[in-house]
């Protein structure tokens, strides 16, 4: 992996630097100078680069085929609205429960999973039905309000950091604070020696078998570290939204929202979620906006777009806009480095 | 009588089970040949019941004669798909063909939410409230029609497969696609007649469920996600498995939808499939690999 080693700035070039420096900066400096809405739409960019990154660790660097991130998202904004909720204890405290069930979750499905040999399409099967199950589950719990939502107190004007409380100033750093550290530890997972496990049983399992990859463990920690990572985001839209209800929360459609940032970014790559992320919310901001300007209310017309603009990325760009982006521009410096899951070494 | 009861409510299930395993057999046979997952599949179904449903509406069509009509449509729709755009995806990683087939049916659904509303429309049959008595078991002859109709046409498939020349080169693809290309067979093309086939399979299906279900654009990934429960449980690629696990599905639905609440009878499904897919990961008639 010499392309990543060596370079702090994920091998950028000179010119890629300049750029990351400046999204960087506009990004600390955007709530000051934006208005509301725009804040608003930037914290969803960033809500979806980050559990698009969380998803990353699975599909990207270990190529396990999750279609059900939203159960993650959901246990993890459950349990922290619960414990506020019914036992007054903050989201600070109550994420690490949170973040414990979530990966309690994904162990169970990874364990049946991978020790009963549950493959490819039927491995993703697999992560669809818990979430169904989830879903209807939840729909039935009265303690968090069943099919009726769940609903966290709302006090106009409160501004309590610790309690995750405050003005959207406060979740729009939040969660580019999520976003910046979730990006450090992806690259600092994929430098490390779990990384390179990672990749290697991707690529070719049964090689990074003979050459004594764990592969179970390398696949468990695949699964923990991105159900943790998935479930603080859920906590974060449970104190974002102050709304549950499971038939959102644990929806098919949430988990393909999930996938979309990095499938269209580039999947295996660090940036390419967070690109997608500013692609695809912006996309559906300016078709919204289009759609009602052009006085066409039409229900599905703003998905049935999205849907095309799915098939058009995989036709067109299988392997994501921010490798063919970051090869145009030369914005990095190795771009053999980018290479699909699946696609063999 | 209790045990009347529940025969009654089993033999339903039993009806509705091999509507469902008529859509799963479209699947199973995709899935068995091209070695692509339809993620598609439902909303060709609600496809498919819409097409019955405006030819109901139009000039009175019973869904048991748009059936026909609904199947030639959707191989049409089904051999273009991979004609155009599926067959560039045969080689390509799983997780690809996945998305793909993702955005198309995200495609459908909205198109249809846009063209029938959210709103359930029905078609309106002179049997509609008729039932039959069988024994002891008072069936809807909704139900009926349409399970019969589902055996007919699962029959039919079955006889294709096995006997004509065409059917037996299907399955030769499926066995061995580079055997197949050697002794001369025109893979693609059996690629797009297997797609098409498999997509008339399913809308005959759905041109059957609206006897029993009103249609509505958020069936779609239900129906998407039943099937692919049912062809797991019967074993991917397995005909016979199809139909079982349909029957099965069906059952322990009405079943679980009886004895517990309805709302909580897709649970007792997805647990079926979690517990075969441990258990039997090849399904329940299906080969291991």
């Amino acid at each position: 992996m010499s392309g990543f080693s060596g370079m702090p700035f994920f091998g950028l070039t000179g010119r890629g630097m300049v750029l990351l420096v400046l999204a960087a900066l506009g990004l600390a400096v955007a709530p000051f100078v934006a208005d509301r809405y725009l804040v608003s739409v930037l914290t969803t960019v960033l809500w979806f680069a980050y559990v698009g990154q969380a998803w990353n660790v699975m599909m990207g660097f270990s190529g396990l085929l999750s279609l059900g991130h939203a159960l993650y998202v959901g246990l993890g904004a459950y349990v922290s609205a619960a414990l506020f909720v019914h036992f007054g204890i903050g989201p600070w405290a109550g994420m690490v429960l949170a973040m414990l069930v979530a990966v309690a979750a994904g162990c169970i499905i990874g364990f049946l999973g991978f020790r009963f040999g549950v493959k490819g399409v039927h491995f993703a099967l697999l992560t669809i039905a818990f979430a169904e199950v989830a879903r209807i589950g939840f729909d039935h719990i009265t303690w968090v309000g069943g099919s009726g939502g769940f609903f966290l107190p709302v006090e106009a004007g409160a501004s309590d950091p610790l309690n995750l409380r405050g003005s959207p100033m406060l979740f729009y750093y939040v969660a580019l604070a999520l976003v910046v550290a979730a990006l450090l530890l992806s690259r600092a997972l994929l430098h490390s020696r779990l990384g390179y496990q990672w990749l290697a049983v991707r690529e070719e399992p049964d090689a990074a078998e003979a050459s004594g990859v764990d592969l179970f463990r390398a696949r468990m920690t695949a699964v923990a570290v991105s159900s943790a990572l998935t479930a603080l985001g859920g906590v974060f839209q449970a104190f974002y939204f102050n709304n549950l209800f499971p038939e959102q929360v644990f929806s098919m459609g949430r988990s393909i929202e999930i996938i979309l940032p990095a499938i269209v970014g580039g999947i295996g790559t660090l940036i390419g979620p967070i690109l997608g992320a500013f692609i695809l919310t912006p996309l559906g901001e300016v078709l919204t906006f289009l759609i009602e300007a052009g006085g066409l209310d039409l229900p599905g017309l703003k998905q049935l777009f999205y849907g095309a603009a799915l098939v058009a990325i995989v036709v067109f760009r299988p392997e994501g806009v921010w490798p063919w982006l970051a090869r145009r521009l030369r914005l990095v410096r190795q771009p053999g480095d980018f290479r699909q899951p699946g696609e063999g070494a | 009588m209790p045990i009347d009861y529940y025969l009654n409510i089993a033999a339903s299930g039993l009806l509705t089970g091999l509507v469902y395993g008529l859509a799963a057999l479209g699947l199973s046979v995709i899935f068995g040949v091209v070695r692509v997952v339809n993620f598609a599949h439902g909303e060709m179904m609600v496809a498919g019941m819409y097409g019955a449903v405006l030819l109901g509406g139009w000039i009175g069509l019973d869904p048991l004669l748009s059936a026909p009509i609904m199947a030639v449509l959707l191989f049409a729709c089904g051999w273009l798909l991979q004609r155009g755009l599926v067959n560039k995806f045969v080689e390509r990683p799983e997780h690809m063909q996945f998305i793909l087939l993702l955005g198309i049916a995200t495609i459908l659904v909205n198109a249809m939410l846009m063209l029938f509303g959210p709103d359930a429309r029905n078609v309106q049959v002179p049997y509609s409230f008729d039932t039959v008595e069988i024994g002891s078991m008072l069936l809807d002859a909704v139900r009926l029609r349409a399970g019969a109709a589902a055996i007919v046409v699962a029959a039919a498939l079955f006889a294709f497969f096995r006997f004509s020349r065409t059917g037996k080169a299907i399955r030769a693809c499926a066995d061995n696609p580079l055997g197949a290309r050697v002794v001369g067979l025109n893979i693609d093309g059996l690629y797009a007649l297997t797609f098409g086939i498999g997509a008339a399979v399913v809308g005959v299906a759905g041109a059957l469920m609206t006897l029993l279900v009103d249609a509505r654009p958020q069936l779609a990934p239900e129906y998407t996600l039943l099937s692919f429960i049912i062809v797991i449980v019967g074993g991917l690629g397995s005909l016979p498995g199809a139909l079982l696990g349909g029957v099965l599905i069906g059952m322990s639905e009405a079943l679980a939808g009886f004895l517990l609440t309805p709302s909580l009878k897709s649970l007792f499904s997805y647990g079926v499939l979690i517990v075969v897919l441990l258990l039997r990961p090849q399904g329940l008639l299906g080969k291991r690999s």
